[in-house]
């Protein structure tokens, strides 16, 4: 891997590849398509990116500690329902707010206690999660859509600021905070630090279990974030409306180079894998490709981005 | 010793709830619906079984649901294109054993965390269900297929004798033969088996392979119960068998399982989502409580480790 960029750290180097990949994707794209290198294409790509950014970054310090946080798409349809519900009920935009982030908390919450005190594999009580979360949302909505939220509300997924989306910024501001958390405070570098191993963190005085709790907690915040967006952009809300969200998500910290073992990974990449997948979808859309095939794409993405982890990893170890 | 300790978790659950409901519905202790119970546990069987193996060598195959939905498509294509009741079920069985080899590479050969990669595959046999069928049911399958659920051989139903030489079958393997000692080994101690110059890839790989084929063989009982092919039929379903294996009292992480505590554990999620039936809750409702019973089989399965 060092055929060029020697005086650049290896994260930087992991960031500069996959902007590469990315400028060849829209490249291709601007040559197939006409519609894509158009001011409203990129704003529309970014808007969509902004959302999965938001899922997968909170997905992001999951995977990080070698967890893995499989509710976030039910974790969406539930916070999304329920806010929906309580906004139509109040008409009161912050309550539902409100409603949204709590339930979205409380989720991560649950998780983390499953996965730091009782010892549950990450991947298992997540999973079991998401069926609980999908049976309560379709029992709650009971196969009915509510729509029309109040204009205050719908702002943050389909307002604009200054001709730019308000997710945009808000992707903008979430990633300045999330950096600034995972590698400039000390919270950002235990976690690390469990990911690379967490006996060796636990004996070095880094209180794992609060940590585990904390990541799972900022994942299902962040899932709950993502709901109100999700929900203000498309002005309805049904019980499926986040199942779709998962694979890409994770698809999406994985491209991103943050590994499945633990330890390693950027927020940066997560950014970045975030726009790439957000283009594979776009891409689809513009070449009128049956949305049938999205579950097929973004399962091949994920075991190929694994697979691509695993290889990196054999050899870094073989050196 | 420890198998002893084991039958009270499983059993204790199965009993709770036939006890509760029995009290909550009149109808739930008639030797109809017990027919009824038994015989739609039949499919979730199948799939436990594997599931099982693959757990207990601290895997997990979250493609099944979606693999059985991909075979039952493809079974009711290749039925309705050919009319050959024996070609549907073997390109069943050949999906269902080429996503078993993929699954099995990916983990055994490339070293892909089990999670990750039967998600990854779990979506590709989704999508490839949908892209198959274009999203439609796929009907007119003919008269043989549906004979295999409602069918009678001996006087008893064919999904019946399926799930006896299924569990026959899983229960040889698993206690007699050096498969089924490697199996344990692999979960609890692959280093060891490694060191003995096991070819621990090739029966990591046969595992997964296992788990492909039982979703082909299951495929043939949900089209013949359904009467046709649908491309969402059994999303989801993988969970139900995880439930299975988790109140069977077989553990995520230390290798050890008992196949009869699966059985069990499916008649256990029988049980729960026929008694919820009866007393009228919402079907919805059903998957948020098998949901329920996994997080207390583990937190049970947590506690006990602790003490």
């Amino acid at each position: 891997m060092n055929l060029s960029l020697p005086h650049l750290t290896t994260d930087a180097r992991a960031i500069v590849y996959r902007l590469f990949i990315l400028g060849l994707m829209c490249f291709t794209l601007s040559l197939v398509s006409d519609a894509f290198l158009t001011l409203n294409n990129v704003l529309n790509v970014l808007r969509q990116a902004s959302l999965l950014f938001l899922l997968a970054s909170g997905l992001t310090l999951v995977v990080l500690t070698a967890g893995l946080d499989l509710s976030i798409g039910a974790n969406v349809a539930m916070s999304a329902c329920l806010a929906g519900s309580v906004m139509k009920a109040t008409g009161s935009p912050l309550l539902g707010v409100l409603v949204g982030l709590g339930c979205g908390t409380l989720i991560g919450l649950i998780n983390g206690y499953f996965v730091a005190f009782l010892r549950v594999p990450p991947f298992i009580a997540t999973y079991g999660m998401l069926w609980i979360l999908h049976g309560l949302t379709y029992w709650f909505m009971d196969g009915q859509t509510i729509y029309g939220f109040p204009k205050e509300f719908r702002v943050i997924g389909s307002g604009y600021w200054f001709g730019i989306p308000v997710p945009i910024y808000l992707m903008l501001v979430f990633f300045a905070i999330g950096s600034v958390f995972i590698t400039r405070t000390n919270y950002g570098h235990e976690i690390y630090a469990i990911g690379a191993n967490a006996n060796m963190a636990h004996l070095s005085g880094v209180p794992v279990k609060r940590r585990l709790v904390l990541v799972y907690v900022v994942s299902g915040a962040m899932a709950g974030l993502a709901s109100l967006v999700f929900l203000a952009r498309l002005n309805s809300a049904e019980g499926d409306i986040g199942e779709a969200l998962t694979l890409p998500a994770i698809a999406a910290v994985l491209i991103g180079g943050t590994s499945l073992f633990g330890g390693v990974g950027t927020l940066s990449g997560t950014l970045v894998g975030a726009i790439i997948l957000t283009l594979v979808l776009n891409a689809m859309n513009l070449l009128t490709i049956s949305a049938n095939w999205q579950p097929l794409v973004m399962g091949s993405i994920v075991i190929l981005a694994v697979f691509l982890d695993t290889i990196l990893r054999k050899r870094m170890g073989s050196r | 010793m420890t198998k002893a300790l084991r039958i009270p978790g499983a059993a204790w659950v199965f009993f709770g709830l036939v006890l509760t409901f029995s009290f909550l519905s009149s109808g739930f202790l008639t030797a109809g619906n017990w027919n009824n119970i038994i015989l739609q546990s039949t499919l979730l069987l199948l799939l436990a079984l594997p599931m099982t193996l693959i757990i207990m060598t601290e895997g997990l195959d979250l493609s099944m649901g979606a693999l059985l939905t991909l075979c039952g498509v493809v079974m009711a294509s290749i039925a309705v294109m050919t009319g050959s009741f024996w070609l549907a079920l073997l390109s069943a069985l050949g999906v269902g054993l080429i996503f078993g080899i993929a699954n099995g590479l990916l983990i055994a050969k490339l070293g892909i965390p089990p999670f990750v990669a039967t998600l990854g595959t779990m979506g590709a046999a989704q999508g490839l269900a949908l892209v198959v069928t274009d999203g439609r049911s796929v009907v007119g399958i003919g008269e043989l297929i549906p004979l295999a659920y409602s069918g009678l051989f001996l006087g008893i139903p064919i999904p019946m004798w399926l799930a006896v030489i299924a569990y026959s079958g899983f229960h040889f393997l698993l206690y007699h033969t050096k498969f089924g000692t490697y199996v344990f080994a692999l979960g609890g101690n692959r280093e060891a088996l490694k060191l003995a110059g096991v070819r621990v890839n090739l029966y990591l790989v046969g595992v997964y392979v296992l788990g492909g084929l039982m979703a082909g063989v299951g495929a043939l009982l949900m089209t013949a119960r359904m009467n046709s092919g649908h491309p969402t039929a059994a999303i989801g379903m993988e969970f139900d068998a995880i439930a299975a294996v988790a109140v069977g009292g077989t553990s995520f992480e230390r290798g050890n399982g008992w196949l009869f505590g699966t059985v069990l554990g499916v008649l256990s999620v029988g049980v729960l989502r026929n008694g919820l039936n009866l007393v009228g809750v919402h079907s919805s409702i059903q998957v948020a409580a098998i949901g329920i019973l996994v997080l207390l089989a583990l937190l049970i399965d947590a506690l006990k480790v602790k003490a």
